[in-house]
């Protein structure tokens, strides 16, 4: 039995001198201390890692089997879900996972915004994860050509031509972008190659930029305080507990199964999720001369899709799609800018002031609102209302260093605070 | 059991000249949706002699001219419980026909494009398309007779459709008309003589009538070899046929629901059992 | 802390979770089986053999499963030859039973004896072997009596597809199941009693 040990040992020496595994492992897992005062909110990081996996794997097992050309795709599609043993799992898999890693991350950033985690010093943490959501709205827009059915096309089309906004040069950059005059099999082939290939890539790259940079500074909590100020004699955080096995088993996994038993209820039993997650109009096959009588994103994008349409009037002499193409960006950009936005002394929703609470409940609320207003046609009051609750989303931010450092802040305690 | 019907193709490419014919002559080929309300059915797609019931009706009427080109024979009749050699024998109109083969229509798209000006649409994700199989249940109960149209026929849920009504034999003739409906009382029901008890009735047309949940369409005594409940049953069978075969899947895929969400109900409670066992230890003081 | 119990919840929930990430890997490996579509594929064929000429074949056509299927009419010469060189054989007796019906375990390997069918493909590494039906000597063969040549690997098969010793394909080429729907028909890919 020793010996058995001993030989382990020898062989993990053997490796550690060549290869740092056990110090990578102690520093990441093992000996990563992480506040013991994590509530449900610190679940979806980890949850949004195990959908990541899911995307993987099922979407690399679904390219054996799709063809990117106009011609076929539509029908390899129909392929997958009827004559390829377990294919119509693989793609459900896929097609729930795209909206359940959309969900996950949704929530991840509002614990961020809750909690302050975006505070120095971990604005670089912030601006990972910024650059990992871009890439995922990226990746979601091209994979959602992939099926070729008509609401994939004129999604892709409405969106691509969003660049004809874009003065003197927008049309030939729209051109540009779709390798032909209109959307086609050519437009297809390269949204294919982005989407298995190059975004999948960066998107890896990021999330192991967002996780190091993470592990080097330490995780923040819900009370935001800094637990490497507390050290006991051994050098170790006295509110920190060793991430592996502690949370890894005492809090992720029991979470991973019932994120899993949610999972799962949708994807077995209401795959297309009432037609937001995979819409009607998309089981007809791409008609470039047809428009669907409603041209709704999936539900994650529709919160801006909504700001790009509330831009109804021309200003400064520019079109009003132009503004539309503004504002969109605007809305996604400004998030880049939040760690140096927040002026409050405190981190935590927890110790912040009213104003800050109210703030952040009316930007939620609003990106609610802005989200439903996507799904439906617009009317005049509806036009209105997207336009009040673009103004609420962009003062959220933009009155930010104004609020939180006029409000007043609860005191924040030494030690974390345990229930 | 499944009864071929006779000369069904010549029929078939009959009514697609008139089709093509009717869309040159009123130029209205082009139709939309009417927001008629639909009737709402439960599909069941583990009743396999409905099933079975509803693709001999495909089979027979929509077949010549709708493919179900993503589907094969053999999938089918798997999955609604018909020997392969009796799927070839009655339900399959060419002999050359394997029970592996997709179910395609023997009418090329080329030919059918020159008869319609454009193809009759594949139909395997109609049902799919139209979120369910309301649609199409109502759909084809709501032909009625309107001379203005080329065909003499026009639909409620499909205003101006170019489809010719290929079950008027068995459905009948229906008009629109007019009908004695009880008044609608101050407190929104059904207005009655405080006297007889009886409904006090008025003539309501039109969207009214459906505005009050009535049907505006009324058949006409003696066409018809089906009585309205037979008739209804057969698109029954049908919408719940095509509501199987815009996702053949579904079966498989709701009993395999049940069992991964049994299994991980089952691992959940290691999981919470074990986690509280880690947990312990965030309480201790060091 | 109440080491017994929480080693046991390990061992516990380790085994269940190893249960669910087999039936997690189940739609992942059997996607790869062959689809719908390849068992249509595979279906029988039908070929018609009354043009076909002594000492000639058709093929190789993509028949059973869409392999490359020979079918072989032998000349009276060659079937005369065919068991002259039985010790130069690795199976003669075609003892393998997997390698062909048992229709056709006898001295010709076929229901007919002139008519051969033939999977056309190596069971060495799955080349598919050339077919040399000349009896002379082969550069590869200096007692060639008719038979097949794989280019890939050297392995010889005489004219009833079996395999010759010293070569590095380990059995006789396989018969698939086949059966005469008529005097000129043929029926590639399902034996006469299931049809």
């Amino acid at each position: 039995m020793a010996t058995i040990e001993q030989q382990f040992k020898n062989v993990m020496q053997w490796v550690d001198d060549r290869l740092p595994v056990t110090e990578t492992y102690e520093k990441h897992m093992s000996k990563y201390y992480a506040p013991k005062n994590f509530d449900f909110w610190y679940i979806f990081g980890v949850l949004a890692f195990v959908v990541l996996v899911n995307q993987l794997l099922t979407g690399i097992w679904l390219t054996m089997s799709y063809v990117p050309t106009g011609e076929e795709a539509f029908r390899s599609i129909e392929y997958i879900m009827r004559d390829v043993e377990y294919g119509w799992l693989l793609r459900y898999m896929h097609s729930t996972g795209a909206s359940a890693f959309f969900v996950v991350v949704y929530l991840h950033m509002f614990r961020g915004l809750m909690y302050g985690s975006y505070q120095k010093p971990r604005e670089l943490i912030w601006v990972f994860g910024m650059f990992i959501y871009l890439a995922l709205m990226a990746e979601g827009f091209f994979g959602y050509l992939l099926p070729w059915g008509n609401m994939s096309y004129w999604g892709a089309q409405v969106i691509v031509s969003l660049a004809g906004a874009i003065p003197v040069y927008g049309e030939e950059i729209a051109v540009w972008v779709r390798g032909d005059f209109n959307m086609s099999g050519v437009t297809l082939n390269r949204f294919f190659a982005l989407h298995v290939v190059a975004v999948p890539i960066v998107l890896l790259v990021l999330v192991v930029l967002h996780i190091l940079a993470l592990h080097e500074v330490g995780s923040n909590n819900p009370d935001g305080v800094d637990i490497k100020k507390n050290l006991d004699k051994d050098g170790k955080p006295v509110d920190g507990i060793p991430f592996h096995p502690y949370y890894t088993i005492g809090h992720d996994l029991p979470g991973i199964v019932l994120f899993l038993i949610v999972f799962c209820a949708v994807m077995f039993f209401y795959p297309d999720g009432g037609g937001y997650l995979i819409e009607h109009p998309n089981y007809t096959p791409a008609d470039p001369l047809k428009t669907p009588e409603l041209i709704a994103p999936v539900w994650y994008y529709t919160p801006f899709y909504s700001m790009l349409r509330a831009a109804t009037f021309p200003l400064f002499g520019m079109t009003a799609k132009f503004w539309g193409l503004v504002v969109m960006a605007g809305a996604i950009a400004i998030l880049f800018a939040v760690p140096w936005l927040d002026k409050s002394p405190v981190r935590s929703m927890r110790y912040k002031g009213i104003a800050s609470k109210l703030a952040l409940a009316s930007f939620v609320i609003s990106f609610f609102i802005l989200g439903y207003l996507g799904t439906v046609h617009p009317t005049p009051v509806k036009t209105l209302l997207a336009q009040i609750c673009t103004m609420i989303y962009f003062a959220y931010f933009l009155l930010m260093p104004w609020y939180t450092s006029v409000e007043k802040t609860k005191p924040v305690p030494d030690r974390v605070t345990m229930k | 059991m499944i009864r071929r019907l006779p000369n069904l193709r010549k029929k078939v490419i009959g009514l697609a000249v008139l089709t093509w014919a009717s869309c040159l002559f009123s130029l209205s080929c082009v139709a939309a949706d009417a927001g008629y309300p639909l009737d709402h059915i439960e599909p069941d797609i583990h009743d396999q002699a409905s099933l079975q019931r509803g693709a001999k009706t495909y089979m027979n009427y929509c077949m010549g001219c709708h493919s179900l080109e993503y589907q094969r024979y053999k999938r089918t009749a798997e999955d609604l419980g018909i020997p392969e050699n009796l799927m070839l024998k009655h339900l399959v109109f060419d002999p050359d026909t394997r029970i592996g083969d997709l179910m395609t229509n023997t009418m090329s798209a080329e030919s059918s494009r020159n008869w319609f000006g454009a193809s009759p649409p594949d139909l395997t994700l109609h049902s799919n398309l139209k979120g369910g199989p309301d649609w199409l249940y109502t759909y084809l109960r709501t032909f009625y007779r309107d001379d203005s149209r080329p065909f003499g026929m026009n639909n409620l849920v499909y205003e101006n459709v170019g489809m010719p009504h290929v079950l008027l034999d068995l459905q009948g003739m229906q008009i629109k008309t007019c009908k004695q409906v009880p008044q609608v009382a101050p407190n929104g029901g059904d207005m009655r003589d405080p006297l007889t008890n009886e409904f006090i009735r008025e003539e309501v047309c039109g969207e009214e009538l459906v505005r009050r949940g009535y049907s505006p369409l009324e058949k006409v005594e003696g066409t018809g070899s089906l009585t309205t409940a037979e008739y209804d049953q057969v698109i029954y069978d049908l919408a719940n046929f095509m509501f199987y075969i815009g996702e053949p899947a579904r079966i498989d895929r709701t009993r395999i629901g049940w069992y991964v969400l049994l299994f991980l109900a089952f691992f959940y409670v290691f999981t919470w059992l074990l986690g509280r066992e880690y947990h312990k230890e965030f309480h201790r003081e060091s | 802390m109440n080491v017994g119990r929480r080693n046991f919840l390990i061992g516990a929930t380790s085994v269940v979770g190893s249960a669910g990430v087999v039936g997690v890997a189940v739609p992942f490996l059997g996607s790869w089986n062959p689809s719908a579509k390849a068992l249509a594929a595979g279906a029988p064929i039908k070929i018609d053999i009354s043009k076909l000429v002594p000492g000639e074949i058709v093929g190789p056509i993509p028949a059973w499963r869409d392999k490359p299927v020979f079918v072989v009419k032998r000349s009276e010469e060659q079937l005369a030859k065919l068991n002259s060189q039985n010790d130069r054989l690795a199976d003669p007796d075609s003892d393998e039973i997997a390698q062909q019906p048992q229709y056709a375990k006898n001295e010709t390997r076929s229901i007919r004896p002139e008519v051969l069918v033939l999977v056309g493909i190596c069971t060495h590494l799955s080349c598919s072997p050339k077919f040399r039906p000349a009896i002379a000597p082969q550069e590869f063969d200096a007692e060639w009596v008719g038979g097949f040549y794989c280019p890939c690997h050297g392995s010889k098969f005489d004219l009833a597809g079996r395999v010759y010793s010293g070569v590095p394909a380990p059995t006789n080429l396989p018969v698939p199941p086949h059966y005469y729907e008529s005097e000129s028909v043929i029926v590639i890919g399902e034996d006469g009693g299931t049809a």
